[in-house]
């Protein structure tokens, strides 16, 4: 049982990861012989933030913001175009060799789609003791098995069906054995990126509650990537709020959810349905005109201008920086940022 | 508070196993028959050649004009599979229709040749479904996508029809209409290519509106965008609309009535207030109970145990009974009737009195 901790959980301990100014951009080219670059997609443009030992930090935003590219650059299985990141002082993007599986080792992902995420042809103990062939110090090879049964416990799947194929298991379990891949190493960080938008509503709530007592239990700082805000809401400690490629507001979940200064936010919290009829006349809601713009060509200025109904001359020009606000006292990119009355229901 | 009380027997109809759902809302101020669409007691099953599964158990719904019936369920309660069986767009085999009726205006569309569905197929009953990007042909702009419908239905010219897809892409709210006609889906975002699709279910001029699933793709800013149209068209043109859905969240927002599935049954069904409030089925109750609110920060989330049954072998007796925080031995053996609470609210669970009344919320 998870302990029902005070409201803000452990916004404590050190930095255990730090992102400075990372940058992707993704070439566009032409041509077939003379390939020439003719733009870039800019996927991640500029993001800073911390993550403290032992909290869970929350990545919001629509699809195409860069959250999941994000979390590519975050596991090196892309290279930044530029900016840096540190995983307790170590420099993520310059290690090679030794070094670079060495801090693998402490910084694991769980994937989106438990259907595709696992080899079909591989059995859940070849799947969850592979990293162990990669990283042969983590277990001595007799103790593998076990090992991988203790596991499958761990993450509440039977140890007998350790020689099971993924196809013999439901979409909320297989993403139980994607968490235990994520476990085997004993690391220090996991990346989920979407880990429940792909399971079903009574089924996901088991394996939030499962992510929450693994993190009790066994220490682990989350960044948790997701779309839907209520389950953010949730599990996370602080949020980032993330469009076009910028963090645009940055808070505790408490900051993010009851005091939100950001536009953006504010629209984008008003737009989740609330499972209540009784609410249905007397929601506040801000209704976004319009698509999200392309990341091969973002507006000038604030980025967010095309679709905010404060947008001003000077938002065309300046591009605002995430500072704290008079409005509130945490981060947020906006020259208009003000909290909205009346907030949020609760 | 999963005590039976002892006086449960006497309000209840306990025991007999005929499957023959009663009809679900003798409440409704609607005479027999007089329902725009009915379902009745419908069964449907998938023969595989790994077994039979029995995917649709006896589902009766109806729908009466300008109403919006949310159908909620999780992924295999067979939602979709009913509202493609309305359709006629079962592919059978696999599938076959073993038994029911489904009547649109006190016709069976069961008994129907293929020609006869094809003349109610569109001009009375249009469906949109969740993924409008393998829904719409890349091969052909949408403007030709919309016409074909008119062309081939109505009997129109081509000139007619692109007018005619112009007005229709101008309700759906498809910005700078008469230029985009001729885009393909590619070129339109995923709000955009659902509201494309949107207007092609209008372009007959339907009674009814079956969406299946029609916001599960999108952003939330782009859901909230989709579900207005949705509302505001159904409302200005008269339609009723079947809502299928998984989300509790967007049921709450539109839906009059709702019905809820479970291993191909409708475990409960109510208007849309009573059943947030006083859930009358444990599953439903259940899902409630799970869902994440945003509006507060919760602490552990309590679960529905286990998973859904695998439905070529759905226990015996109630099928939510592995599941069920109030399960008794009666449950194990005989199927619960759909239980008639009062207001056209009906339950499928012998207690379904104490769970309603359980305010353990």
């Amino acid at each position: 049982m998870t302990a029902p901790a005070s409201p803000p959980k452990k916004v404590r301990g050190e930095p255990i990861l730090a992102v400075e100014n990372l940058v992707k951009h993704f070439p566009i080219s032409r041509g077939v012989v003379f390939q020439r670059q003719i733009g870039a997609v800019r996927a991640v443009d500029g993001v800073s933030f911390d993550l403290r030992r032992g909290e869970t930090l929350g990545i919001v935003g629509e699809s195409g913001c860069g959250k999941s590219t994000l979390a590519r650059l975050l596991m090196r299985l892309e290279m930044p175009t530029s900016g840096a990141a540190t995983l307790e002082g170590r420099d993520l993007f310059a290690a090679r060799g030794g070094e670079l599986r060495r801090l693998r080792r402490n910084m694991q992902m769980v994937l989106q789609d438990p259907y595709t995420s696992l080899n079909p042809r591989m059995t859940v103990g070849d799947i969850i003791g592979e990293p162990f062939e990669i990283h042969p110090e983590a277990a001595p090879k007799g103790s593998r098995q076990q090992r991988v049964q203790e596991l499958l416990d761990m993450v509440g799947l039977s140890p007998e069906h350790i020689n099971r194929y993924p196809h013999q298991f439901s979409g909320g379990q297989r993403q139980r054995i994607g968490i235990a891949r994520a476990l085997a190493l004993r690391p220090e960080v996991i990346v989920c990126d979407e880990p429940v938008s792909a399971l079903d509503v009574s089924i996901q709530a088991q394996v939030i509650n499962l992510l929450e007592q693994l993190q009790d239990e066994l220490g682990l700082s989350y960044i948790f990537i997701a779309h839907d805000l209520s389950v953010v809401r949730h599990i996370c400690d602080r949020v980032a709020v993330m469009y076009l490629g910028r963090i645009v507001e940055l808070g505790t979940e408490e900051e993010i959810y009851q005091r939100a200064t950001h536009p953006y936010t504010q629209a984008l919290l008003s737009a989740v349905p609330v499972p209540d009829p009784e609410q249905r006349d007397n929601q506040n809601m801000i209704r976004l005109i319009g698509d999200v713009p392309s990341p091969a060509n973002p507006p000038s200025g604030c980025r967010f201008r095309t679709r905010c109904w404060k947008a001003q001359d000077v938002c065309a020009t300046q591009d605002p920086d995430a500072v704290p606000r008079a409005a509130d006292p945490h981060p947020s990119a906006c020259h208009f940022a003000e909290l909205r009355e009346p907030t949020s229901p609760s | 508070m999963r005590r039976n009380r002892p006086t449960r027997g006497s309000e209840r109809k306990a025991g007999t196993v005929s499957q023959s759902a009663v009809q679900p809302t003798p409440a409704s101020p609607t005479p027999e028959g007089g329902h725009l669409l009915e379902v009745r007691d419908l069964h449907v099953e998938f023969r595989t050649g790994e077994g039979v599964a029995k995917v649709i158990n006896g589902v009766s719904y109806h729908l009466d004009a300008g109403e919006t019936l949310a159908v909620l369920g999780e992924s295999g309660s067979g939602k979709s599979v009913t509202a493609q069986a309305i359709m006629g767009i079962l592919d059978t085999p696999p599938a076959v229709i073993r038994s029911g009726q489904i009547r649109y205006q006190g016709r069976d569309l069961l008994t129907q040749s293929e020609e006869q569905r094809r003349q109610v197929r569109g001009t009375e009953i249009a469906m949109i479904f969740q993924d409008a990007l393998s829904a719409l042909n890349p091969t052909f702009p949408v403007g030709w996508q919309i016409g074909e419908t008119l062309r081939q239905r109505a009997g129109m010219s081509r000139g007619d029809a692109r007018r005619r897809a112009i007005e229709l892409m101008e309700l759906v709210k498809i910005p700078d209409a008469a230029n985009r006609l001729g885009d393909y889906p590619h070129q339109f975002s995923g709000g955009m290519r659902q509201r494309v699709m949107i207007a092609m279910a209008l372009a007959l001029n339907p009674k009814v509106l079956i969406a299946d699933e029609p916001t599960t793709a999108l952003d939330v800013t782009v859901q909230a965008q989709i579900m207005d149209l949705l509302s505001d068209l159904r409302r200005d043109l008269g339609m009723a609309m079947i809502l299928i859905t998984h989300d509790l969240g967007v049921v709450a927002g539109v839906a009059d009535r709702i019905a809820v599935m479970y291993a191909g049954r409708i475990v409960e069904h109510a208007d849309v207030r009573s059943l947030y409030k006083t859930p009358a089925h444990p599953y439903t109750k259940g899902l409630l109970e799970s869902i994440p609110r945003l509006d507060f920060h919760g602490q552990q989330l309590s679960t529905i145990r286990g998973l859904p049954p695998n439905l070529m072998r759905i226990p015996a007796g109630c099928p939510f009974h592995p599941r069920c925080p109030y399960v008794q031995q009666v449950c194990l053996d005989v199927v619960p009737h759909d239980l008639v609470l009062g207001d056209g609210r009906t339950s499928a669970c012998h207690f379904a009195q104490e769970v309603r009344d359980d305010r353990a919320r």
